[in-house]
Protein backbone atom coordinates (compact mmCIF):
# COMPACT_ATOMS: atom_id res chain seq x y z
CA UNK A 1 0.00 0.00 0.00
CA UNK A 2 1.29 3.28 -0.95
CA UNK A 3 2.54 6.15 1.95
CA UNK A 4 -0.72 8.08 0.96
CA UNK A 5 -3.19 5.37 0.82
CA UNK A 6 -1.80 4.41 4.61
CA UNK A 7 -2.28 7.93 5.29
CA UNK A 8 -5.84 7.98 4.06
CA UNK A 9 -6.96 4.99 5.82
CA UNK A 10 -5.10 6.28 9.39
CA UNK A 11 -7.13 9.53 9.29
CA UNK A 12 -10.21 7.54 8.34
CA UNK A 13 -9.85 5.28 11.51
CA UNK A 14 -9.02 8.34 13.64
CA UNK A 15 -11.99 9.94 12.32
CA UNK A 16 -14.52 7.21 12.78
CA UNK A 17 -12.93 6.71 16.30
CA UNK A 18 -13.30 10.32 17.05
CA UNK A 19 -17.25 9.92 16.37
CA UNK A 20 -18.16 7.36 17.81
CA UNK A 21 -16.89 7.83 20.97
CA UNK A 22 -18.85 10.70 20.93
CA UNK A 23 -22.08 8.71 20.62
CA UNK A 24 -24.57 8.26 23.61
CA UNK A 25 -23.60 4.52 23.56
CA UNK A 26 -19.98 4.75 23.29
CA UNK A 27 -19.00 7.77 25.37
CA UNK A 28 -19.05 5.95 28.90
CA UNK A 29 -16.31 3.51 27.36
CA UNK A 30 -13.91 6.27 26.35
CA UNK A 31 -12.30 7.04 29.88
CA UNK A 32 -11.86 3.43 30.21
CA UNK A 33 -10.67 2.09 27.09
CA UNK A 34 -8.11 5.29 27.11
CA UNK A 35 -6.52 4.35 30.17
CA UNK A 36 -6.26 0.59 28.65
CA UNK A 37 -4.73 1.90 25.63
CA UNK A 38 -2.40 4.31 26.92
CA UNK A 39 -1.48 0.48 29.07
CA UNK A 40 -0.91 -1.07 25.74
CA UNK A 41 1.02 2.07 23.61
CA UNK A 42 3.40 1.86 26.86
CA UNK A 43 4.48 -1.68 27.17
CA UNK A 44 4.62 -1.12 23.23
CA UNK A 45 6.74 1.28 23.09
CA UNK A 46 9.14 -0.31 25.98
CA UNK A 47 9.20 -3.84 24.90
CA UNK A 48 10.25 -2.60 20.69
CA UNK A 49 13.13 -0.80 22.85
CA UNK A 50 13.94 -4.04 24.12
CA UNK A 51 13.31 -6.24 20.84
CA UNK A 52 15.60 -4.10 18.90
CA UNK A 53 18.20 -4.16 21.64
CA UNK A 54 17.90 -7.91 22.01
CA UNK A 55 17.35 -8.44 18.51
CA UNK A 56 21.06 -6.55 17.44
CA UNK A 57 23.00 -8.05 20.24
CA UNK A 58 21.83 -11.54 19.87
CA UNK A 59 21.72 -11.18 15.99
CA UNK A 60 25.51 -10.21 15.79
CA UNK A 61 26.58 -12.74 18.74
CA UNK A 62 25.15 -15.41 16.37
CA UNK A 63 27.52 -14.58 13.56
CA UNK A 64 30.36 -13.09 15.26
CA UNK A 65 30.47 -13.87 19.23
CA UNK A 66 33.13 -16.01 20.42
CA UNK A 67 31.52 -19.71 21.71
CA UNK A 68 30.20 -19.41 24.44
CA UNK A 69 28.71 -16.33 23.90
CA UNK A 70 27.15 -17.08 20.38
CA UNK A 71 25.86 -20.61 22.14
CA UNK A 72 23.74 -18.10 24.36
CA UNK A 73 22.56 -16.24 21.66
CA UNK A 74 21.47 -19.37 19.52
CA UNK A 75 19.57 -20.72 22.98
CA UNK A 76 18.06 -17.85 24.03
CA UNK A 77 16.94 -17.17 20.37
CA UNK A 78 15.36 -20.60 19.93
CA UNK A 79 14.12 -20.84 23.41
CA UNK A 80 12.06 -17.47 22.56
CA UNK A 81 10.82 -18.42 19.49
CA UNK A 82 9.68 -22.29 20.13
CA UNK A 83 8.10 -21.50 23.10
CA UNK A 84 4.28 -19.42 23.21
CA UNK A 85 4.72 -15.87 24.11
CA UNK A 86 1.65 -16.69 26.94
CA UNK A 87 3.64 -19.12 28.20
CA UNK A 88 6.97 -17.01 28.74
CA UNK A 89 4.54 -14.25 30.32
CA UNK A 90 3.08 -16.77 32.84
CA UNK A 91 6.34 -18.03 33.44
CA UNK A 92 8.05 -14.53 34.21
CA UNK A 93 5.36 -13.37 36.36
CA UNK A 94 4.37 -16.61 38.23
CA UNK A 95 7.45 -19.18 37.67
CA UNK A 96 9.55 -16.92 38.42
CA UNK A 97 9.10 -15.57 42.49
CA UNK A 98 9.39 -19.86 43.16
CA UNK A 99 13.04 -19.09 42.36
CA UNK A 100 13.19 -15.83 44.86
CA UNK A 101 12.87 -13.07 42.22
CA UNK A 102 9.97 -11.16 41.72
CA UNK A 103 9.07 -8.48 39.42
CA UNK A 104 5.98 -6.47 38.46
CA UNK A 105 3.61 -7.47 36.49
CA UNK A 106 4.03 -4.23 33.95
CA UNK A 107 8.06 -5.43 34.40
CA UNK A 108 7.33 -9.16 33.14
CA UNK A 109 4.86 -7.73 30.26
CA UNK A 110 8.25 -5.82 28.82
CA UNK A 111 10.39 -8.25 29.67
CA UNK A 112 8.54 -11.12 27.87
CA UNK A 113 7.11 -9.80 24.98
CA UNK A 114 10.40 -7.90 24.65
CA UNK A 115 12.47 -10.86 24.49
CA UNK A 116 9.88 -12.94 22.32
CA UNK A 117 9.70 -10.35 19.11
CA UNK A 118 13.58 -10.08 19.96
CA UNK A 119 14.36 -13.43 19.31
CA UNK A 120 12.27 -13.14 15.76
CA UNK A 121 14.23 -9.98 15.14
CA UNK A 122 17.73 -11.76 15.62
CA UNK A 123 17.08 -14.03 12.92
CA UNK A 124 16.14 -11.06 10.81
CA UNK A 125 19.28 -8.63 11.75
CA UNK A 126 21.41 -11.44 10.68
CA UNK A 127 20.01 -12.34 7.57
CA UNK A 128 20.27 -8.60 7.07
CA UNK A 129 24.04 -8.48 7.73
CA UNK A 130 24.74 -12.12 5.79
CA UNK A 131 22.55 -10.18 3.07
CA UNK A 132 25.48 -7.48 2.32
CA UNK A 133 27.62 -8.20 -0.19
CA UNK A 134 30.65 -9.94 0.30
CA UNK A 135 33.04 -7.61 -1.48
CA UNK A 136 32.11 -5.06 1.63
CA UNK A 137 33.53 -7.02 3.64
CA UNK A 138 36.50 -7.13 1.23
CA UNK A 139 36.84 -3.32 0.84
CA UNK A 140 36.85 -3.01 4.37
CA UNK A 141 39.57 -5.43 4.84
CA UNK A 142 41.57 -3.68 1.86
CA UNK A 143 41.14 -0.50 3.95
CA UNK A 144 42.95 -1.61 6.94
CA UNK A 145 39.55 -1.05 9.16
CA UNK A 146 38.99 -3.12 12.07
CA UNK A 147 35.97 -5.62 12.16
CA UNK A 148 34.29 -3.63 14.80
CA UNK A 149 34.70 -0.47 12.66
CA UNK A 150 33.63 -2.43 8.99
CA UNK A 151 30.25 -3.38 10.69
CA UNK A 152 29.38 -0.12 12.80
CA UNK A 153 30.17 2.10 9.83
CA UNK A 154 29.30 -0.21 6.39
CA UNK A 155 27.82 -3.54 7.21
CA UNK A 156 25.28 -2.55 9.91
CA UNK A 157 23.80 0.35 7.91
CA UNK A 158 23.56 -0.99 4.65
CA UNK A 159 21.89 -3.90 6.67
CA UNK A 160 19.80 -1.60 8.20
CA UNK A 161 18.22 -0.83 4.94
CA UNK A 162 17.21 -4.54 4.13
CA UNK A 163 15.48 -4.86 7.98
CA UNK A 164 13.32 -2.32 7.91
CA UNK A 165 10.02 -4.10 6.26
CA UNK A 166 10.40 -7.59 8.61
CA UNK A 167 11.00 -5.26 11.47
CA UNK A 168 7.41 -3.33 10.66
CA UNK A 169 6.00 -6.71 10.46
CA UNK A 170 7.63 -7.80 14.18
CA UNK A 171 6.45 -4.57 15.58
CA UNK A 172 2.74 -4.93 14.35
CA UNK A 173 3.38 -8.48 15.89
CA UNK A 174 4.84 -6.71 18.88
CA UNK A 175 1.75 -4.73 19.47
CA UNK A 176 -0.97 -7.38 18.80
CA UNK A 177 1.08 -9.62 21.36
CA UNK A 178 0.52 -7.30 23.96
CA UNK A 179 -3.25 -8.30 24.21
CA UNK A 180 -1.69 -11.33 26.47
CA UNK A 181 -0.77 -9.31 29.18
CA UNK A 182 -4.46 -9.06 30.41
CA UNK A 183 -3.78 -12.52 31.58
CA UNK A 184 -1.00 -11.49 33.99
CA UNK A 185 -3.17 -8.85 35.36
CA UNK A 186 -2.37 -6.01 33.57
CA UNK A 187 -5.24 -3.48 32.27
CA UNK A 188 -4.41 -2.94 29.10
CA UNK A 189 -6.29 -2.42 26.27
CA UNK A 190 -8.00 -5.71 25.92
CA UNK A 191 -8.29 -6.41 29.69
CA UNK A 192 -10.55 -3.23 30.31
CA UNK A 193 -12.75 -4.28 27.32
CA UNK A 194 -13.30 -7.74 28.60
CA UNK A 195 -14.42 -5.97 31.85
CA UNK A 196 -16.30 -3.28 30.69
CA UNK A 197 -17.82 -6.20 28.50
CA UNK A 198 -18.48 -8.13 31.36
CA UNK A 199 -19.98 -5.51 33.54
CA UNK A 200 -22.35 -3.77 30.29
CA UNK A 201 -22.68 -6.66 28.12
CA UNK A 202 -22.66 -3.50 25.29
CA UNK A 203 -20.39 -5.74 22.99
CA UNK A 204 -20.47 -4.51 19.42
CA UNK A 205 -19.90 -0.79 21.03
CA UNK A 206 -16.87 -1.96 23.06
CA UNK A 207 -14.76 -4.03 20.69
CA UNK A 208 -15.72 -1.89 17.71
CA UNK A 209 -14.09 1.01 19.62
CA UNK A 210 -11.25 -1.69 20.49
CA UNK A 211 -10.49 -2.67 17.12
CA UNK A 212 -10.34 0.57 15.33
CA UNK A 213 -7.98 1.78 18.18
CA UNK A 214 -5.72 -1.50 17.68
CA UNK A 215 -6.19 -0.57 13.74
CA UNK A 216 -5.11 2.87 14.11
CA UNK A 217 -2.36 1.89 16.32
CA UNK A 218 -0.66 -0.72 13.69
CA UNK A 219 -1.18 2.17 10.70
CA UNK A 220 0.47 4.21 12.91
CA UNK A 221 3.47 1.89 13.01
CA UNK A 222 3.33 0.69 9.59
CA UNK A 223 2.96 4.20 8.59
CA UNK A 224 6.14 5.43 10.06
CA UNK A 225 8.04 2.76 9.10
CA UNK A 226 7.12 3.04 5.29
CA UNK A 227 8.40 6.84 6.35
CA UNK A 228 11.83 4.95 7.71
CA UNK A 229 12.25 3.01 4.42
CA UNK A 230 12.11 5.86 2.30
CA UNK A 231 14.65 7.60 3.94
CA UNK A 232 16.37 4.87 3.76
CA UNK A 233 16.09 4.00 0.25
CA UNK A 234 16.98 7.86 -0.25
CA UNK A 235 19.85 8.41 2.04
CA UNK A 236 21.29 5.14 3.00
CA UNK A 237 20.88 2.30 0.44
CA UNK A 238 22.20 4.30 -2.82
CA UNK A 239 23.36 0.36 -4.02
CA UNK A 240 22.53 0.27 -7.83
CA UNK A 241 19.73 -2.35 -8.88
CA UNK A 242 21.21 -3.57 -11.35
CA UNK B 1 72.62 -5.38 3.83
CA UNK B 2 70.82 -4.09 0.23
CA UNK B 3 67.12 -2.78 0.77
CA UNK B 4 64.83 -6.27 0.94
CA UNK B 5 62.12 -6.39 -2.17
CA UNK B 6 59.10 -4.73 -1.27
CA UNK B 7 57.24 -8.23 -1.46
CA UNK B 8 58.08 -11.82 -1.73
CA UNK B 9 56.20 -15.24 -2.09
CA UNK B 10 58.69 -17.57 -0.51
CA UNK B 11 57.34 -21.06 -1.74
CA UNK B 12 53.22 -19.75 -1.44
CA UNK B 13 51.27 -22.82 -1.43
CA UNK B 14 46.94 -22.31 -1.73
CA UNK B 15 44.64 -25.28 -1.24
CA UNK B 16 41.32 -25.27 -1.77
CA UNK B 17 40.17 -28.56 -0.42
CA UNK B 18 41.97 -31.28 -2.27
CA UNK B 19 42.84 -28.53 -5.09
CA UNK B 20 45.86 -26.93 -4.53
CA UNK B 21 45.36 -23.45 -6.70
CA UNK B 22 49.29 -22.21 -6.05
CA UNK B 23 52.07 -24.82 -6.26
CA UNK B 24 55.06 -23.47 -4.03
CA UNK B 25 54.77 -20.22 -5.64
CA UNK B 26 58.57 -17.50 -5.71
CA UNK B 27 57.57 -14.07 -6.87
CA UNK B 28 59.96 -11.06 -5.90
CA UNK B 29 59.25 -7.69 -6.35
CA UNK B 30 61.32 -4.46 -6.14
CA UNK B 31 60.02 -1.11 -4.60
CA UNK B 32 58.37 0.94 -7.95
CA UNK B 33 58.72 -2.42 -9.93
CA UNK B 34 55.19 -2.49 -12.42
CA UNK B 35 53.88 -5.86 -12.71
CA UNK B 36 51.56 -7.61 -15.28
CA UNK B 37 49.65 -10.80 -14.19
CA UNK B 38 48.60 -12.51 -17.19
CA UNK B 39 47.64 -16.09 -17.57
CA UNK B 40 44.10 -17.90 -18.79
CA UNK B 41 41.40 -18.48 -16.04
CA UNK B 42 41.87 -20.15 -13.06
CA UNK B 43 45.30 -20.44 -13.29
CA UNK B 44 45.56 -18.23 -9.52
CA UNK B 45 46.33 -14.87 -10.75
CA UNK B 46 43.46 -13.06 -8.31
CA UNK B 47 44.43 -15.48 -5.57
CA UNK B 48 47.73 -14.41 -5.18
CA UNK B 49 46.86 -10.67 -5.04
CA UNK B 50 44.05 -11.78 -2.51
CA UNK B 51 46.71 -13.23 -0.81
CA UNK B 52 48.80 -10.20 -0.47
CA UNK B 53 45.99 -8.33 0.45
CA UNK B 54 44.84 -10.95 3.76
CA UNK B 55 41.56 -11.98 2.25
CA UNK B 56 42.87 -15.49 1.73
CA UNK B 57 44.90 -17.80 4.23
CA UNK B 58 47.67 -19.13 2.69
CA UNK B 59 48.63 -22.83 3.45
CA UNK B 60 52.06 -23.03 3.08
CA UNK B 61 55.53 -20.73 2.54
CA UNK B 62 56.01 -17.39 3.76
CA UNK B 63 55.02 -13.65 1.94
CA UNK B 64 57.23 -11.09 3.61
CA UNK B 65 56.38 -7.01 2.51
CA UNK B 66 59.99 -5.08 2.97
CA UNK B 67 61.34 -8.04 4.84
CA UNK B 68 58.82 -8.26 7.40
CA UNK B 69 56.30 -11.60 7.04
CA UNK B 70 52.98 -10.62 6.52
CA UNK B 71 50.98 -13.48 8.55
CA UNK B 72 53.75 -14.58 10.61
CA UNK B 73 56.26 -13.22 13.21
CA UNK B 74 59.71 -14.83 13.64
CA UNK B 75 60.29 -16.20 16.89
CA UNK B 76 63.31 -17.64 17.89
CA UNK B 77 64.29 -18.00 14.28
CA UNK B 78 61.03 -19.81 13.34
CA UNK B 79 57.96 -18.65 11.69
CA UNK B 80 54.60 -18.53 13.63
CA UNK B 81 51.26 -16.92 12.36
CA UNK B 82 51.05 -13.24 13.36
CA UNK B 83 48.34 -11.66 15.73
CA UNK B 84 45.52 -9.30 14.14
CA UNK B 85 47.40 -6.34 15.15
CA UNK B 86 50.88 -7.19 13.42
CA UNK B 87 48.89 -8.26 10.50
CA UNK B 88 47.45 -5.06 10.18
CA UNK B 89 50.44 -3.23 10.68
CA UNK B 90 51.75 -4.33 7.85
CA UNK B 91 49.27 -5.22 5.69
CA UNK B 92 49.23 -1.02 5.87
CA UNK B 93 51.31 -0.92 3.47
CA UNK B 94 49.20 -2.54 0.95
CA UNK B 95 45.99 -1.33 -1.16
CA UNK B 96 43.39 -2.63 -3.30
CA UNK B 97 41.52 -2.01 -6.02
CA UNK B 98 38.74 -4.74 -7.35
CA UNK B 99 37.19 -5.24 -10.26
CA UNK B 100 33.69 -5.20 -9.10
CA UNK B 101 34.92 -1.29 -7.37
CA UNK B 102 33.07 -2.43 -3.96
CA UNK B 103 32.38 1.05 -2.93
CA UNK B 104 30.42 1.81 0.21
CA UNK B 105 26.86 2.27 -1.59
CA UNK B 106 25.84 4.65 1.21
CA UNK B 107 28.62 7.34 1.12
CA UNK B 108 29.36 9.86 -1.22
CA UNK B 109 32.86 9.97 -3.52
CA UNK B 110 34.36 12.25 -0.54
CA UNK B 111 33.28 10.31 2.00
CA UNK B 112 34.41 6.99 0.52
CA UNK B 113 37.48 8.19 0.29
CA UNK B 114 37.50 9.83 3.84
CA UNK B 115 36.16 6.74 5.82
CA UNK B 116 39.42 4.95 6.33
CA UNK B 117 41.80 7.90 7.10
CA UNK B 118 39.85 9.30 9.44
CA UNK B 119 38.64 5.71 11.43
CA UNK B 120 42.34 3.68 10.65
CA UNK B 121 45.06 6.32 10.58
CA UNK B 122 43.59 8.96 12.95
CA UNK B 123 43.29 11.80 10.64
CA UNK B 124 40.94 14.70 11.17
CA UNK B 125 37.72 15.17 9.08
CA UNK B 126 39.39 18.19 7.12
CA UNK B 127 42.88 16.53 6.93
CA UNK B 128 41.27 13.60 5.10
CA UNK B 129 39.20 15.44 3.13
CA UNK B 130 41.52 17.27 1.75
CA UNK B 131 43.49 14.14 1.32
CA UNK B 132 40.34 12.83 -0.36
CA UNK B 133 40.05 16.17 -2.55
CA UNK B 134 43.00 15.94 -3.73
CA UNK B 135 42.84 12.54 -4.89
CA UNK B 136 39.33 13.01 -6.32
CA UNK B 137 40.62 15.96 -8.65
CA UNK B 138 43.82 13.56 -9.51
CA UNK B 139 41.24 11.07 -11.16
CA UNK B 140 39.77 13.82 -12.61
CA UNK B 141 36.79 13.87 -10.39
CA UNK B 142 36.48 17.13 -8.20
CA UNK B 143 33.21 17.90 -9.43
CA UNK B 144 31.28 14.77 -8.66
CA UNK B 145 32.83 14.21 -4.92
CA UNK B 146 29.20 14.62 -3.48
CA UNK B 147 27.72 11.97 -5.88
CA UNK B 148 26.60 8.81 -4.26
CA UNK B 149 28.29 5.35 -6.04
CA UNK B 150 24.82 4.76 -7.38
CA UNK B 151 25.25 8.15 -9.48
CA UNK B 152 28.15 7.64 -10.65
CA UNK B 153 29.31 5.44 -14.26
CA UNK B 154 31.26 2.61 -14.14
CA UNK B 155 34.04 4.26 -14.86
CA UNK B 156 33.61 7.01 -12.36
CA UNK B 157 33.25 4.26 -9.83
CA UNK B 158 36.27 2.62 -10.71
CA UNK B 159 38.33 6.17 -10.25
CA UNK B 160 36.76 6.89 -7.19
CA UNK B 161 37.66 3.61 -5.44
CA UNK B 162 41.16 4.06 -6.96
CA UNK B 163 41.21 6.89 -5.18
CA UNK B 164 40.38 5.54 -1.93
CA UNK B 165 42.67 2.85 -1.77
CA UNK B 166 45.62 6.00 -2.89
CA UNK B 167 43.91 7.96 0.58
CA UNK B 168 45.49 5.28 2.45
CA UNK B 169 48.85 5.95 0.48
CA UNK B 170 49.79 2.17 0.80
CA UNK B 171 53.38 1.77 -0.58
CA UNK B 172 51.90 -1.57 -2.87
CA UNK B 173 48.48 -1.24 -5.11
CA UNK B 174 47.02 -4.33 -5.81
CA UNK B 175 44.83 -4.04 -9.22
CA UNK B 176 42.64 -7.18 -10.12
CA UNK B 177 41.04 -6.74 -13.67
CA UNK B 178 40.02 -3.46 -12.58
CA UNK B 179 38.36 -2.80 -15.88
CA UNK B 180 36.92 -6.02 -16.94
CA UNK B 181 33.49 -5.28 -15.41
CA UNK B 182 33.51 -1.87 -17.46
CA UNK B 183 31.72 -0.57 -21.00
CA UNK B 184 34.42 -0.83 -23.61
CA UNK B 185 34.59 3.32 -23.82
CA UNK B 186 34.80 3.82 -20.18
CA UNK B 187 37.93 1.10 -20.39
CA UNK B 188 40.37 4.05 -21.16
CA UNK B 189 39.57 6.68 -18.69
CA UNK B 190 40.50 4.18 -15.95
CA UNK B 191 43.61 2.99 -17.64
CA UNK B 192 44.35 6.54 -17.49
CA UNK B 193 44.46 6.90 -14.28
CA UNK B 194 46.55 4.04 -14.06
CA UNK B 195 49.44 4.96 -16.23
CA UNK B 196 49.07 8.54 -14.00
CA UNK B 197 49.86 6.34 -11.15
CA UNK B 198 52.78 4.84 -12.90
CA UNK B 199 54.63 7.86 -13.22
CA UNK B 200 55.04 7.76 -9.24
CA UNK B 201 58.33 5.72 -8.94
CA UNK B 202 58.12 4.63 -5.17
CA UNK B 203 54.64 3.04 -5.93
CA UNK B 204 54.64 -0.61 -6.47
CA UNK B 205 52.08 -1.97 -8.45
CA UNK B 206 50.62 -5.39 -9.20
CA UNK B 207 47.84 -5.48 -11.96
CA UNK B 208 46.17 -8.72 -13.14
CA UNK B 209 44.84 -8.00 -16.71
CA UNK B 210 43.84 -8.99 -19.85
CA UNK B 211 44.24 -5.93 -21.27
CA UNK B 212 47.52 -7.67 -22.97
CA UNK B 213 48.26 -3.86 -25.19
CA UNK B 214 48.06 -2.24 -22.04
CA UNK B 215 50.45 -4.74 -19.91
CA UNK B 216 53.07 -4.05 -22.92
CA UNK B 217 53.19 -0.61 -22.64
CA UNK B 218 52.76 -0.34 -18.61
CA UNK B 219 54.54 -3.04 -16.92
CA UNK B 220 58.01 -3.39 -16.07
CA UNK B 221 57.50 -7.13 -16.48
CA UNK B 222 55.13 -9.71 -17.24
CA UNK B 223 54.44 -12.68 -14.95
CA UNK B 224 52.58 -15.32 -17.09
CA UNK B 225 50.69 -17.69 -14.76
CA UNK B 226 49.36 -21.38 -15.96
CA UNK B 227 48.14 -23.62 -12.98
CA UNK B 228 49.37 -22.28 -10.19
CA UNK B 229 52.83 -21.53 -11.50
CA UNK B 230 54.63 -18.79 -13.28
CA UNK B 231 55.22 -20.56 -16.30
CA UNK B 232 57.47 -17.66 -17.74
CA UNK B 233 57.89 -13.90 -17.05
CA UNK B 234 60.01 -11.18 -18.20
CA UNK B 235 60.44 -7.61 -19.61
CA UNK B 236 57.08 -7.17 -21.35
CA UNK B 237 58.78 -6.38 -24.79
CA UNK B 238 60.27 -9.90 -25.37
CA UNK B 239 57.70 -11.82 -24.23
CA UNK B 240 54.89 -10.64 -26.25
CA UNK B 241 57.67 -10.96 -29.32
CA UNK B 242 59.02 -13.82 -28.33
CA UNK B 243 57.28 -16.30 -25.49
CA UNK B 244 59.66 -19.01 -25.25
CA UNK B 245 57.49 -21.04 -23.43
CA UNK B 246 55.06 -23.37 -25.47
CA UNK B 247 51.86 -22.31 -22.84
CA UNK B 248 52.45 -18.69 -23.52
CA UNK B 249 52.60 -18.80 -26.65
CA UNK B 250 49.09 -21.02 -26.72
CA UNK B 251 47.79 -18.33 -24.49
CA UNK B 252 48.99 -15.23 -26.97
CA UNK B 253 47.44 -16.88 -29.62
CA UNK B 254 44.21 -17.15 -27.97
CA UNK B 255 44.12 -14.02 -26.97
CA UNK B 256 44.89 -12.61 -30.32
CA UNK B 257 42.73 -14.60 -32.00
CA UNK B 258 39.75 -13.54 -29.73
CA UNK B 259 41.02 -9.70 -30.39
N1 LIG C 1 36.73 -19.67 -2.62
C1 LIG C 1 37.14 -20.66 -3.45
N2 LIG C 1 36.79 -21.93 -3.22
C2 LIG C 1 37.20 -22.92 -4.01
N3 LIG C 1 37.94 -22.74 -5.10
C3 LIG C 1 38.32 -21.49 -5.42
C4 LIG C 1 37.94 -20.39 -4.61
N4 LIG C 1 38.46 -19.26 -5.14
C5 LIG C 1 39.13 -19.65 -6.24
N5 LIG C 1 39.05 -21.00 -6.42
C6 LIG C 1 39.70 -21.77 -7.48
O1 LIG C 1 41.06 -21.43 -7.49
C7 LIG C 1 41.55 -21.40 -8.82
C8 LIG C 1 42.24 -20.08 -9.08
O2 LIG C 1 41.29 -19.05 -8.99
P1 LIG C 1 41.63 -17.53 -9.32
O3 LIG C 1 40.41 -16.75 -9.04
O4 LIG C 1 42.87 -17.15 -8.63
O5 LIG C 1 41.90 -17.58 -10.89
P2 LIG C 1 42.18 -16.39 -11.89
O6 LIG C 1 43.48 -16.68 -12.52
O7 LIG C 1 42.04 -15.10 -11.22
O8 LIG C 1 41.04 -16.60 -12.96
P3 LIG C 1 40.17 -15.52 -13.78
O9 LIG C 1 41.01 -15.07 -14.94
O10 LIG C 1 38.98 -16.30 -14.24
O11 LIG C 1 39.83 -14.42 -12.85
C9 LIG C 1 40.37 -21.67 -9.72
O12 LIG C 1 40.41 -23.02 -10.09
C10 LIG C 1 39.18 -21.42 -8.85
O13 LIG C 1 38.11 -22.22 -9.22
MG1 LIG D 1 40.64 -13.51 -11.34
Amino acid sequence: MGLRALAVLLTLTLATILYLSRLEDFRIFVPGLAQGALMTLRITAAAAVLAVLAAITAGLLKLYGPAPLRWLAVAYIEVFRGTSALVQLFWLYFVLPGFGITIEAYTAAVIGIGLNIGAYGAEVVRGAVVSVARGQWEATVALNMTRAQALRRIILPQAFAAMIPPWGNLLIELLKTTALVSMITLGDLAFRAQQMNQTTMKTAQIFTLVLLVYLAMSLTVTLGMRLLERRAARGILHARAA
Amino acid sequence: MSEPPMVSFENVTKRYGSLTVLDGLNLTISRGEKVAIIGPSGSGKTTVLRMLMTLETIDGGVIRVEGEPLTHTERQGRLVPANLAHIRKVRAKIGMVFQSFNLFPHMTALHNCMEAPVKVLGLSRAEAEARAADLLEMVGLSNRRDYYPSQLSGGQQQRVAIARALAMRPRVMLFDEVTSALDPELVGEVLQVIRKLGEEHDLTMLMVTHQMGFAREFADRVCFFYEGRICEEGEPKAFFQNPQNERSRQFLRAVLEAG
